[in-house]
């Protein structure tokens, strides 16, 4: 069904313009309109994973249109085994998020809604380009709105760390542009055509060398502070801090992901001689985030801070998981990439409730909640365990394939990396310890409420899904697996190719 | 007795200029007729005028074509492609100012005919810098347009800063104005022409010191008009001083007329001196725009910061015609349009808006206005996110364009500069927003005073913007036909 792609990257913005219709002063239609255009948006984007054909490895649900012809630039969209996913994680945390904003935004509601649905659009489309023009306007165009939403509704430092957010990634994004028009023009060059197709760019290689090295370190500069791997992770606690919890959730959940996604949709098709030739870089990177992170985990105070820092680690496992450029390795990267939108996206949110009902995020404060609230209690424990990677919930599917990806390349790699998870299992059971066990010893928190309907509403999908990817990944993983094949044969082919 | 050979006159590629000083001397004549009550019936006459000239050009470039070159006076005036687009994007700019300064004006007290009359011979001025073939009539159009400027920029005859910025940009224009005739004289003494193409030919023949000299005097009085830096010094303090609204012609038609001619100039008459100017020019780009965004970081006044701003933003234009060919020129004439909606736009929001009765000029008047004026905020956010460089506005294409030709033409790294450049202006431009969207003011908080023609010219820019972001592909095409003829 053609159309089917843009209708669904477009209708939140669609949806936000006409809210704009609504009068600030009406704060429980814009809420409940909102929440109605994101459902409305999640709802249209389920037929793209049914309808998805999990053993096709190319574009599905292609549009293309003219729009710029002389430039070659057209209007390009379709999703593949690679992004069908990430669009799916999109639009399933962006209702969430909307509801649990009911409560904590009660500033400004009118800009909070119509900020949130333009993000939307602008992370769909991230996902759903396949024209390095079109890609580019939605990567930076989406700065803005993560931009106010952490500079209006965020914490006490807020100012700083929106400005840092969007600075940093700035600065990464703008070499990218260059890289994408060197990319263009050598293309252009080349064959005679020039034009910023993604499909038709990657079926091209640019010539080794230092040409193709600088481009990729360009691209890979922008995907990496936005991933962020280590050392390029500093706007993140800061960002994800100081967010409110809406937009923590939608960072860690669906922001971070665009930068593995770019490696994998860009870095690795097109500079695949670069990709192989960095690959022990990444890999050194990536380690010591995953270890670094989990000990900086370690010792937080702040339960939010401290899920921030697990990000570190995760999105480490992640890139480990893309360079090592096995099938398990990729494949376990992308399902990685939705537990941790899943899994992480639940700790903030629950961060959030938990913050609502005592303005304190810090574990000394709690303590003993299992007798409090046993209900909330329970969920966090699914969530605290589906982050550390127990088996039977997603994190371990994902981990694993990673770890089995790692250690065709390398034992030494796997080891290093299984640290890490030891880690994850110290810092998040002893904060679960902290915070959920013992007696209360607060008196503030014994009158604290148990899960609202609202709440239960916005947890049980997610737990929903934590389970079902533990259980049944292959409905899942089986989406990628021909797409992830066929971008490996593409790299192997052509960086075999010029191999003596 | 033989007759007296004498030229035919062939006036049509003067025509809109012609209205555009026909209404200037209208505009003088009915401001002597009595009347009670403002001038708005000025502001009219001379918008009918601009518009009129608007659209004599348009309907020129539809009979005869873009490609198409009327000449007159002796191949002094040329109005082909090139000279109409830069004339547009001139009559645009000098329309918005216009309509923002009725209410402007009105509630600064400095309401006058004159007013009106000296805009248009600016703008007059502006159009025939855009259609000048010929060296002196470069230096005719130029000095009409500042000399203008210069009693605009002193509008407001009892503040100091005022006076003091028509002072400084009257001294530093004149010295420039000599240096370039000076420029001038040596280009005659070594090719004995001053009409462009005859330069060109002349040039063409070898290497001469005096021409090297004459083509440096003259990259001098451009780089005055043009505020490119190391001659911007008048820029901040004239920005800062002058009335908003002249602020606003200063920062886009005459730029836009001086980069036209400037763009001429180089390409038309020294094609053959093309590698000292390129060298030249590359480090005078980096410097520009290198300078123009550090320093506007530490500013606090909104109007000296959009001043370091555009000298930022003159240092970007340098890199297409560093890049040089269609593509770089092109991309010159599309960000000049693109950049002329903009600042205009920006310009605009500061002449609507008050603080305790006196116009908000610093960032920090700027505190809650997202809350107060939702409206009006959001406009201006536009135009700074333009400013930025964030699609899908106007200010990215044209950022693209003029760094793709510069990567096309292999200037990678001047490309890589600009890029790392228009990341560190995102800070004092999102501080903008940060005012805005982000905090409570102290004190009273700014005000937006209503204006139609204001909010008129605003809506304008603000679909300019949002319309050459979306759907650029036509008018870059445009650009780029215009160009190309300058370049055979």
């Amino acid at each position: 069904m053609s159309g089917l792609v843009s209708a669904v990257t477009f209708l939140p913005a669609a949806g936000a313009l006409l809210l704009l219709l609504v009068p600030r002063r009406r704060a429980g239609a814009l809420r409940g309109g909102a929440l109605l255009v994101a459902l409305a948006t999640l709802a249209l984007s389920l037929p793209l994973f049914l309808g998805f054909d999990g053993d096709a490895a190319g574009y599905q649900f292609e549009e293309a249109r003219r729009w710029m012809p002389t430039l070659g630039v057209t209007y390009h969209v379709g999703i593949d085994g690679i992004s069908v996913l990430l669009v799916l994680l999109t639009t399933f945390l962006t209702p969430l998020v909307l509801a649990s904003a009911w409560r904590s935004i009660e500033d400004r509601v009118k800009e909070f809604v119509v900020t949130m649905l333009i993000l939307e659009t602008g992370m769909l489309g991230v996902f759903v380009s396949l024209d390095l023009f079109l890609f580019y306007v939605f990567w930076e165009a989406m700065l803005i709105p993560m931009y106010f939403i952490i500079g209006v509704w965020g914490g006490a430092d807020r100012i700083y760390a929106a400005v840092k957010f969007v600075l940093y990634t700035m600065v990464g994004s703008v070499l990218m542009l260059v890289a994408i028009l060197a990319l263009y023009f050598q293309h252009g060059a080349a064959t005679g055509a020039y034009t910023f197709d993604v499909p038709t760019l990657a079926r091209w290689t640019v010539a080794p060398g230092l040409g193709q090295n600088l481009m990729f370190l360009a691209f890979a500069l922008a995907f990496a502070i936005k991933v962020p791997l280590f050392p390029f992770h500093t706007w993140l606690p800061d960002a994800h801090v100081e967010a409110p919890t809406p937009g923590s959730v939608i960072l860690a959940g669906v922001l971070l992901k665009m930068g593995t996604y770019g490696f994998l949709r860009f870095n690795l098709p097109f500079f695949p001689d670069a990709s192989l030739r960095f690959g022990p870089l990444v890999f050194a990177l990536a380690l010591i985030g995953i270890v670094y992170g989990a000990w900086v985990c370690t010792v937080q105070a702040d339960i939010k801070k401290l899920v921030a820092y697990s990000s570190v680690s995760h999105l480490g496992f992640v890139m480990l998981g893309i360079f090592t450029l096995t099938p398990q390795g990729l494949v376990g990267g992308l399902i990685q990439m939705v537990n941790h939108g899943l899994s992480t996206g639940a700790l903030f949110l629950m961060v959030g409730m938990l913050y609502e009902r005592r303005h304190t995020r810090l574990i000394a404060d709690f303590g003993g909640l299992w007798k409090v609230i046993p209900a909330f209690s329970a969920l966090f424990l699914v969530v605290t365990l589906s982050s550390l990677g127990l088996p039977g919930l997603n994190g371990f599917v994902g981990e694993f394939l990673i770890l089995v990806g790692a250690f065709q390349v390398s034992a030494w790699l796997a080891a290093v990396a299984t640290t890490g998870i030891i880690f994850a299992a110290v810092y998040m059971l002893w904060m679960y310890q902290r915070v959920i066990f013992g007696e209360v010893t607060r008196e503030e928190n014994r009158g604290l409420r148990d899960l609202t309907p609202r709440e239960w509403a916005i947890l049980v999908p997610v737990v929903v899904l934590i389970v079902w990817i533990g259980v049944y990944p292959t409905a899942f993983t089986g989406k990628t697996e021909a797409s992830v094949e066929a971008l490996l044969a593409q790299v192997q082919e052509k960086a075999a190719l010029r191999a003596p | 007795m033989s007759e007296a050979a004498f030229p035919p006159v062939a006036l049509g590629p003067l025509l809109p200029t012609l209205i555009v000083l026909g209404a200037a001397g209208l505009v003088l004549l009915v401001d002597l007729l009595p009347r009670r009550g403002g001038r708005d019936h000025l502001a009219a006459l001379a918008l009918v005028g601009v518009v009129a000239a608007l659209l004599a050009v348009i309907w020129r470039a539809a009979a005869s074509g873009w490609a198409g070159a009327g000449r007159a006076f002796l191949d002094m005036i040329v109005l082909d492609g090139f000279a109409m687009f830069a004339t547009i994007v001139i009559c645009y700019a000098a329309a918005l100012v216009i309509l923002l300064s009725v209410d402007y004006l009105r509630r600064t007290g400095a309401e006058s005919g004159e007013y009106y009359a000296l805009v248009l011979f600016a703008t007059a001025g502006m159009m025939l810098l855009a259609i000048a073939a010929d060296l002196i009539v470069v230096f005719l159009a130029l000095e009409l347009m500042s000399l203008s400027l210069y009693v605009l920029a002193g509008l407001f005859k009892r503040e100091l800063v005022s006076g003091e910025a028509s002072m400084k940009y009257f001294l530093l224009g004149a010295f420039a104005s000599s240096l370039m005739l000076y420029g001038i004289a040596l280009v005659y003494g070594a090719t004995g022409a001053t009409n462009l193409d005859r330069i060109a030919a002349a040039a063409g023949r070898g290497y001469d010191p005096l021409l090297a000299i004459g083509l440096g005097l003259l990259l001098v009085g451009f780089g005055f008009k043009t505020s490119a830096v190391p001659f911007h010094m008048w820029a901040p303090d004239v920005y800062q001083g002058a009335p908003t609204s002249v602020t606003a012609l200063i920062a886009t038609g005459s730029k836009a007329a001086a980069f036209a001619a400037l763009i001429r100039v180089l390409v038309v008459a020294l094609p053959s001196a093309r590698a000292d100017w390129t060298a030249l020019l590359w480090a005078v780009a980096v410097v520009t725009m290198t300078l123009g965004n550090v320093v506007a970081i530490a500013q606090s006044n909104f109007k000296r910061m959009l001043a370091y701003s555009s000298i930022a933003h003159v240092g970007y234009m340098l890199v297409g015609l560093v890049a040089g060919g269609a593509p770089g020129a092109g991309a010159v004439l599309f960000y000049l349009l693109a950049y002329t909606f903009t600042t205009a736009g920006t310009f605009g929001v500061i002449t609507l808006c008050t603080r305790a009765g006196e116009e908000a000029v610093e960032v920090g008047d700027y505190a809650g206005l997202g809350r107060r004026h939702p409206v009006l905020a959001a406009t201006l956010g536009l135009f700074l996110l333009s400013l930025v460089g964030i699609p899908p506005l106007a200010g990215f294409v044209g950022k693209f364009y003029l760094f793709g030709a510069a990567v096309r033409a292999g200037f990678v790294w001047l490309a890589v500069i600009g890029v790392l450049n228009s990341a560190v202006a995102a800070y004092y431009y999102l501080r903008v927003l940060v005012y805005m969207y982000m905090r409570e003011p102290e004190g009273a908080a700014a005000a937006w005073a209503p204006s139609f023609a204001g909010g008129l010219a605003l809506a304008i820019a603000l679909a300019g913007v949002v319309l050459l972001g979306v759907v650029p592909a036509p008018f870059a095409d445009l650009a780029q036909a215009a160009v190309e003829p300058l370049l055979r």
